[in-house]
């Protein structure tokens, strides 16, 4: 018997089982794919906001505020990759004015820090590769940039090493409630535990009704972006969010954690959940509304295209609660943006609710290691430190991935850390070897070799994401016996 | 640790082997191969098909083949190999910064450098196909390595999106293997893979070409489970009409090679966006006193023995270089003219030139019969005809010394400070033939 299971190993859940893991209990977190952050929480903007946008009185106002200023302290803690770059909200005329003078009122509500009205020019110094007819924007000093997969992986790791128990490859398809715990199923032993937390993204409307709670929708709506070549990188330096107006909130612009240029997402609302393709109707959409900001970006680099899906609820903000009618069930749903950046905040929030709830009593451990052991990024280090650890090591002087230089070192930690893992996505997220200007032309071969020698999976077996996703066939000349 | 040497070459494919050798026979002592993979050969190691060597050795071998001749001349020769090493970037006081698991992290100093990276291949991002993003996606070249060298089969069921040489190679590799190829697209009116490939790949095994298509969607949450095909219009914009699911459970994209070149950005080497390589001289000197370009880095060859003879001439120019004998003037300058879409070298320095120049050039459409030609000023210096030009395939080009001095006023090499003298190059066609293969 658990006393907590956490259904959903997106940066919410993740981050919840980091926190409940301070504690004297026994934690168990179900995911349904192969890995965490295999959700919203892998396909994002990356960013973490100031605090100014939602509305004020709302929760989502209230835990990105709180949540932003976590981030500092949790990046020493974790070393996902963080950033303070600032963003601004660029305004082209008096109407967009009134409308930055309306998110800076409402952000000071919110309790948002570093923000500051500004000129056209202020912006062109700091930012000179955007557009001429800026007249004014709202600054705000404390938006940073994150992996935001990397940062999922990081809190669920963590939380795994302090003792909470991650099942992947689970899927939860029922829940029944008992006198004094849940009975939680799956494909595999059913799970018993005193309190769940429905964490599931975009199906927290299904688990919920798992329960019966049946007062709320999550509805998909879809947002797609283009990542570029890091060549690309210099055109911004901070994040370029447009004045949201009745057409819609515009796109933004951003240089990504790691130097790319990114330019989305759009918002349509579509039928799957599991949906996320990207089209050429929306992305040429995209692409024309980008260069509203940011007019000279070359197409020739862009790298990628993907998409996320937000978890929009029909109550229109967070649902963050103990069920009254179930006791010991708690809601963590419709959690779209600014999830990401409320997510540190609402774990918090989540520990306070389970103390006041008197179903298990809260006992600080003694040993929590908040402490999440660093990967050594050859691409990040200097030539006296590399020296130092090739000596030791030297699988971190054969480079696997050229573009982003991710070596065999770096990959053999990926797969041998406390989260098991085993296909090519998982290590990709976690080292970044993929993700460059190839694509994993040429270093998916090494991988799959490296994978085979590491975990003594058959290459065929191996796989890009999820079940049936696999890379090769078998042998040649044997493949069709 | 610190190392000097007098020449040191990045990459060891045909490019880096032949430029090495030649810089060897011309007189340099103290040579370096910088390579990343376990062995030398390059993109030829998995290139098992023959037609390598025709011009150069006056034989057809396979790929392997072709390079193994060139390493078995390096091995008789002083040449020190790294392998298993990988160049990170070049500084500012042009030192090499280089990775391996044997020596860690080196800074390499050199009298001379010659860039000979090769090329990388044109991904699904880079041509923007949408729809979902399963696995079964393989630029033709990776699939290559995974068969030859690997012993992997990626798939079954395969459609192939591009015509260039790699694909069609690929499509009767993948048909040897047992693999069914249902299709291989071509988004132009016409190949740009050499009329030799299209017949051995495809005709000999009955594989259709669709020119005019392209794919607009892919399918599939986990693996590829088809494509969407579509008919494309003058514009290149897909026709809705046309629009027909084909089932499949891979894709394999040869849309194109891209010279890789950010070692020598790293180095302030100027590119040239029509070849995407660094702009050369005569002797492949790039803008950069001592550093030197040749192969696919420079631009993307089709034929590997021209990839030979373009890196001795830049084994000898570093040769020239690290002897203290070049002279980086400019006299002429090359210039598309008329269906030319680039020419290579772009500069010329007259005086390094012996009796004849080679220039390499590419058309921009297909032309029938045609004659090539050379001007400077109104003087016709040089031309040639040929009987056939196709954009796929890269066109050799040689100016006699004469001819171009002959109809210029050279004057010293030290007393030039004026514009150098242009040469355009150009195409004039006798038929052009839309009914080419
Ligand atoms: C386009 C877009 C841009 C965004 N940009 C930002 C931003 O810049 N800044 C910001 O702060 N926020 C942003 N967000 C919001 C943020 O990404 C989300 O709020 C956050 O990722 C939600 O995390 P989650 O853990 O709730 O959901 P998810 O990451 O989706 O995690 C839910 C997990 O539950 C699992 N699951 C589902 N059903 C089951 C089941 N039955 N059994 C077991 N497991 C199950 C899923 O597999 C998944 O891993 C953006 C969202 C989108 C879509
Ligand atoms: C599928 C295919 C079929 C072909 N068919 C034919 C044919 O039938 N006939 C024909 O004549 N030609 C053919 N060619 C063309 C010919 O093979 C190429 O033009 C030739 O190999 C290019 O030589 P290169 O040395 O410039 O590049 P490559 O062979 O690509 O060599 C570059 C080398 O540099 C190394 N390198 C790159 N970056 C670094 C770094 N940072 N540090 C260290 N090392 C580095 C690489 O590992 C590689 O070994 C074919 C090519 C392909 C891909």
């Amino acid at each position: 018997m658990f006393d907590i299971c956490i259904i959903g190993a997106g940066v919410i859940g993740s981050a919840i089982a980091r926190e409940l893991a301070k504690y004297d209990l026994s934690l168990c977190l179900l995911e349904k794919d192969q890995d965490v952050s295999s959700g919203t929480s892998k396909a994002n903007s990356g960013i973490v906001h100031g605090g100014y946008d939602a509305k004020y009185g709302t929760l989502k106002a209230k835990f990105c505020a709180r949540g932003n200023q976590l981030y500092d302290q949790l990046e020493k803690e974790l070393h996902f990759g963080f950033r303070r770059v600032g963003s601004f909200v660029i305004g082209f005329d008096d109407q967009d004015r009134k409308t930055i003078e309306a998110l800076y009122e409402n952000g000071l509500k919110n309790n948002a820090r570093g923000l500051k009205i500004v000129d056209g020019d202020f912006v062109k110094k700091r930012e000179p590769y955007l557009s001429d007819q800026i007249q004014v924007a709202l600054y705000c000093e404390s938006a940073g940039v994150i992996s935001p997969y990397e940062f999922t992986i990081a809190l669920a790791e963590n939380a795994v090493d302090n003792g909470v128990e991650l099942r992947l490859n689970t899927e939860v398809v029922g829940i029944h409630k008992q006198a004094d715990h849940f009975v939680i199923k799956t494909h595999q032993k059913p799970i018993q535990s005193k309190v769940v937390i429905n964490a599931a993204g975009l199906y927290s409307d299904k688990i919920a009704k798992m329960v019966g709670i049946e007062d709320f929708e999550i509805q998909p709506k879809r947002g797609e972006y283009v990542l570029f070549d890091k060549t690309q990188g210099h055109l911004v330096n901070s994040i370029i969010f447009q004045t949201p107006t009745e057409a819609g909130k515009g796109v933004l612009a951003v240089r990504t954690y790691h130097g790319n240029l990114m330019i989305g997402p759009s918002s349509t609302y579509i039928e799957e959940k599991n949906n996320v393709n990207t089209t050429a109707e929306t992305i040429n959409e995209v692409i024309h509304a980008a260069r509203k900001s940011l007019p000279n970006f070359d197409l020739k680099e862009v790298i990628t295209t993907f998409s996320g899906n937000r978890a929009c609820s029909t109550k229109h903000d967070f649902i963050i609660e103990e069920s009254k009618k179930i006791p010991g069930f708690i809601n963590i749903a419709g959690i779209e943006s600014p999830g990401l950046t409320a997510a540190p905040a609402i774990a918090q929030y989540v520990v306070e609710m389970v103390a006041a709830s008197h179903l298990i009593s809260l006992q600080q451990k003694s040993h929590f290691n908040p402490e999440r052991r660093p990967y050594h990024h050859v691409s990040e280090m200097n030539p006296k430190e590399l020296n130092e650890l090739i000596q030791k090591h030297p699988e971190y002087g054969r480079i696997i991935c050229r573009c982003e230089t991710v070596s065999e070192g770096e990959i053999k930690d990926a797969l041998s850390r406390s989260i098991p893992i085993n296909t090519l996505d998982a290590v990709k997220r976690r080292t970044r070897a993929g993700m460059g200007r190839c694509q994993g032309g040429f270093c998916t071969p090494k991988i799959l070799e490296i994978i085979y020698n590491e975990l003594g999976i058959p290459v065929e077996k191996i796989e890009k994401k999820t079940a049936g996703s696999y890379i090769v066939v078998g042998r040649t000349k044997k493949a069709f016996h | 640790m610190t190392k000097q040497y007098d020449l040191v070459v990045i990459g060891g494919g045909p490019a880096g082997m032949a430029a090495a050798l030649s810089a060897k026979q011309h007189g340099v002592e103290n040579i370096l191969i910088l390579e990343r993979d376990k062995e030398l050969g390059g993109i030829l190691n998995q290139c098992i098909h023959n037609g390598f060597g025709v011009h150069h050795f006056k034989e057809e071998l396979t790929g392997p083949e072709y390079s193994a001749r060139f390493i078995t001349e390096i091995q008789k020769t002083s040449i020190e190999i790294m392998l298993d090493t990988m160049v990170l970037k070049i500084d500012n006081h042009r030192q090499i910064h280089a990775i391996s698991p044997n020596h860690g992290y080196m800074v390499l100093k050199s009298k001379a450098i010659i860039l000979a990276m090769g090329c990388r291949e044109r991904t699904r991002g880079a041509i923007r196909i949408y729809g979902s993003r399963p696995s079964g996606i393989y630029t033709a070249g990776t699939a290559q390595r995974l068969i030859n060298i690997n012993g992997y089969m990626p798939g079954k069921e395969i459609v192939i999106l591009g015509s260039g040489d790699i694909g069609l190679v690929m499509a009767r590799r993948m048909t040897l293997e047992g693999a069914q190829v249902k299709m291989v697209l071509e988004l132009q009116s016409r190949s740009n893979g050499t009329l030799r490939n299209i017949v051995q790949c495809l005709e000999d095994y009955h594989i259709p070409l669709y020119l005019n298509h392209t794919i607009v969607q892919i399918h599939g949450k986990n693996r590829v489970e088809g494509v969407t095909i579509a008919k494309v219009d003058e514009n290149l914009a897909p026709i809705k009409a046309s629009y027909q699911y084909i089932p499949c459970d891979t894709l394999l994209l040869s849309v194109g090679l891209i010279p890789e070149n950010e070692i020598s950005k790293s180095a302030r080497v100027k590119l040239d966006s029509r070849t995407r390589g660094p702009f050369v001289g005569e002797l492949r000197q790039t803008n950069i006193p001592g550093i030197f370009a040749c192969g696919n880095v420079l631009h993307v060859h089709d034929v590997v023995d021209f990839v030979s003879e373009e890196a001795a001439l830049a084994g000898y120019g570093a040769a020239r270089y690290i002897r203290g004998q070049f002279d980086t003037t400019i006299t002429h300058q090359t210039i598309n003219g008329e269906g030319v879409t680039y020419v290579l070298p772009q500069t010329m320095n007259i005086y390094h030139i012996e009796d004849t120049c080679n220039l390499y050039l590419r058309v921009n459409k297909p032309y029938g019969r045609c004659q090539i030609e050379a001007w400077i000023g109104n003087t016709l210096i040089a031309s040639k005809r040929e009987i056939r030009c196709l954009p796929s395939e890269m066109i050799n080009f040689k100016i006699r010394k004469e001819a171009i001095v002959g109809s210029s006023d050279l004057r010293p090499a030290q007393a030039i400070d004026q514009q150098p003298t242009q040469i355009i190059v150009k195409i004039v066609g006798m038929d052009r033939d839309p009914s080419l293969p």
